[in-house]
């Protein structure tokens, strides 16, 4: 393993096996049992850094860090000397005179965390840059499609809604493409990135014919705002042509899944039946993010760094 | 006045002679001169070229005084070669009345190191939406004979017309910055595969294609002088050359960046590399240098924009575009044009001093090395390749994009109208 995890290209095959594994004997270990703590990262700190309001991801790694008993501080954007001012270089300089171990850095700006890591010694973990990356949501869909279906190598995986502008399916196509999976990027041409072509993937304008082939579909959050920019009409003409609604998952083939990073616009990208359905693992990659956050600081902090 | 013997230098890379400097002006050029009283400069080896011309420097001054004036601006051109600068009129306040315009001009005057040419801003405080005083500003002291609105296009099309025309009766040209401003929102790099897979917004070639498509018709239509700053693409070479082929009164420049780097160097988000147009693609870098090559475009202009430390030691999206460029100009064109044979050294003073100085009517520069002409000059060393460190140039800022990079020839010698300016690679004042 590399010393940070910025972006899904950090992750080679072995890395990436690596790491679902290691969830895998965290989960494994822990299960059925009553205290959820292992006493791994005793002594480590690990910060969050979150220049961006996420509370999901932010407490999917607190307790990550926690149950592998490592000293958290949450460091807010909001409220703190940022709001005065102070530069990304020196927040990281100060943290790490504090003795963080880890960094953990969600930010609005691509790249963030690469400069991070440039001005630290301790390991930073891109927990999301702007439209650039989140490579530990790819890691716990990688884990959630592996546990679901028993595989990575082969299966097909259509992403469908705002590529342009989410990182969650540039991780995901990077590291999906790593670990030996077909991924289809479903979308308007609106909102697909020009320069998508050098992609390891496929691209469909069109939802329909993409789903009786697919074994996972993943669905993006989209933002109603966009339309405000043209990139679609109206919310309705978006949902009508790119929503999965319950006729569109019959489509499906029987053991295919349906998954979302979340939060989720319901009525928008995914109906509300579709979501709360037995193909849907919505839930389940919240409960797997934690253990795969958890897998990724203990191999960057634990072990495992060359 | 002292009078300078330059020895053995070779003026154009050709035979070595010698030149006599007397009263700012070449007296002699000639084998083994001798003059009584002049100062020796041994110049064996080097190649003497007229004084460089930049038609887009960024002095800074006033307003933003921590990351250039006009004196340390002023310095980094000496030291790279250049007798003239044109001085942009972003500053704070902006170049857009006589005031500003002769203030630039005054400090440039009291550094004594380059003249310093004040560009007029074309709309009141870069707006966009009325002409400023441009009679006013070229009727004084400063003689301003370009106007540009740079950092940002002159975007109303009907503005545009009226500002090429209008410039007409001062023999002025109008200098657009190409950059259809609703089409590069959020801009941050060169939109393309890079920027797709790096996840910043893409700035599309477009976006600059467009605006000067739009105004090498308006220029032709009302037979007007157009200027394009810091061409980027190749397309907006295919343009240009269309438009001079119907005979429009267009010129056009390219940074010495745009020359050399891609958007390769965007990969490691460092913002040192973050530029406004932004860096292209490898087919651009070609299509722009074979466009210097062939006349397509005139001239090399620095764009030379100093950034402070705390503007580029951050974020990608916060920081502010630009780059240095006024002490490795030459370099950079020996590398990109001369070792590629693509220029000679007569080819690199016509793109860097005579055509620039043209294009901005210049009185002076720009002029061959002959005798009677005036002793604006600059003398290289070819042969010395050195690696660029920010921390030793001559500006107040650091934000070179050539830091660590090995370029060829170091200029040597400076003279303006007869007077060193740089001697022995060192700023004499």
């Amino acid at each position: 393993m590399k010393r940070h995890l910025l972006e899904a290209a950090d992750l080679d095959r072995a890395d990436a096996t690596l790491v679902l594994d290691t969830a895998a004997q965290i989960d494994a270990a822990l299960a059925g049992r009553e205290v959820k703590k292992l006493p791994t990262l005793r002594g480590r700190t690990v910060v969050n850094l979150f220049y961006e309001d996420s509370t999901r991801t932010r407490i999917s790694f607190e307790l990550a860090a926690k149950r592998l008993s490592a000293d958290v501080i949450n460091f807010s954007a909001k409220g703190s000397s940022v709001s005065k001012g102070e530069s990304l270089k020196d927040t990281a300089l100060t943290l790490e005179a504090m003795g963080s171990d880890a960094i953990v850095v969600r930010h609005s700006a691509s790249g963030a965390p690469h400069r991070l890591a440039h001005w630290v010694r301790g390991s930073v973990v891109n927990a999301g840059d702007g439209t650039h990356e989140h490579p530990t949501q790819a890691l716990l869909d990688a884990y959630t499609v592996r546990r679901r279906l028993g595989r990575l190598e082969g299966v097909r995986v259509a992403i469908v809604g705002d590529v342009l502008h989410s990182r969650v399916a540039r991780s995901n196509v990077r590291l999906l493409h790593t670990l030996g999976a077909e991924v289809t990027l479903v979308a308007p041409p609106t909102l697909l990135p020009v320069g998508v072509g050098s992609w390891p993937a496929e691209v469909s304008y069109g939802l329909d014919p993409v789903l009786p082939k697919s074994d996972v579909v993943m669905m993006l959050r989209v933002q109603a705002e966009r339309m405000h920019a043209s990139f679609f009409p109206s919310a309705r003409e978006y949902s009508r042509r790119y929503g999965l609604d319950a006729p569109r998952m019959a489509a499906l083939p029987d053991d295919a899944i349906v998954m979302h990073p979340g939060p989720m616009n319901r009525g928008m990208e995914i109906a509300a039946d579709v979501a709360d359905s037995a193909r849907s693992t919505i839930v389940e990659q919240v409960g797997n993010g934690v253990s795969v956050r958890m897998a990724v600081l203990y191999l960057l902090l634990g072990g495992g760094v060359q | 006045m002292t009078s300078y013997l330059i020895k053995g230098a070779r003026p154009y890379g050709g035979d070595a002679v010698d030149l006599l400097l007397k009263d700012g002006r070449i007296a002699a050029i000639g084998e083994s001169l001798a003059a009584t009283g002049a100062e020796v400069v041994d110049a064996a080896g080097l190649i003497a070229l007229p004084g460089l011309v930049d038609l887009h420097t960024h002095l800074r001054e006033p307003g933003r005084e921590d990351a250039e004036t006009v004196e340390t601006g002023s310095r980094a051109a000496a030291l790279g070669g250049f007798t003239a600068v044109h001085a942009m009129a972003n500053t704070d306040p902006v170049a857009d009345t006589a005031g500003v315009v002769e203030q630039v001009w005054r400090l440039g005057q009291e550094a004594g190191l380059v003249d310093v040419v004040p560009v007029g801003a074309v709309t009141v405080g870069l707006a966009g939406e009325r002409l400023a005083e441009l009679g006013a500003m070229a009727d004084s002291a400063a003689r301003v004979r370009v106007f540009s609105d740079d950092g940002h296009c002159v975007a109303d099309p009907a503005l545009m017309r009226r500002a090429l025309e209008y410039v007409k009766a001062l023999d002025g040209v109008v200098a657009q910055h190409a950059e259809e401003p609703r089409l590069t929102v959020g801009a941050q790099m060169h939109e393309g595969d890079r920027s797709a897979r790096l996840g910043l917004t893409g700035w599309p070639a477009a976006a600059e294609e467009a605006i000067i498509a739009r105004d090498v018709l308006l220029a032709g239509h009302v037979g007007a002088r157009l200027h394009i700053c810091h061409v980027s693409t190749a397309g907006s070479v295919d343009i240009l050359r269309w438009a001079k082929a119907r005979g429009v009164q267009v010129t056009a420049e390219v940074t010495p960046h745009h020359l050399l780097l891609t958007d390769e160097c965007a990969e490691s988000y460092d913002p040192v590399f973050k530029v406004n147009p932004p860096l292209r693609t490898d087919a651009d870098v070609e299509a722009v240098r074979r466009g210097l090559a062939d006349g397509t475009i005139d001239a090399v202009a620095t764009d030379h924009a100093p950034h402070p430390v705390e503007d580029k030691e951050c974020e990608w999206a916060q920081a502010r575009p630009g780059m240095l460029g006024l002490e490795q100009a030459l370099p950079v064109v020996v590398q990109t044009m001369v070792e590629t044979g693509l220029l000679d050294w007569r080819g690199v003073a016509d793109r860097m001093s005579a055509r620039p100085a043209a294009i901005g009517r210049l009185d002076g520069h720009g002029r061959p090395l002959e005798p009677g002409e005036p002793a604006n000059l600059l003398l290289l060393d070819p042969g010395v390749r050195s690696t660029v460190d920010p921390a030793a140039l001559a500006s107040r800022s650091r934000n070179s994009p050539y830091a660590g990079r090995e370029l060829p020839g170091r200029v040597v010698a400076t003279f303006l109208r007869g007077i060193p300016t740089v001697l022995d690679g060192k700023a004499q004042r």
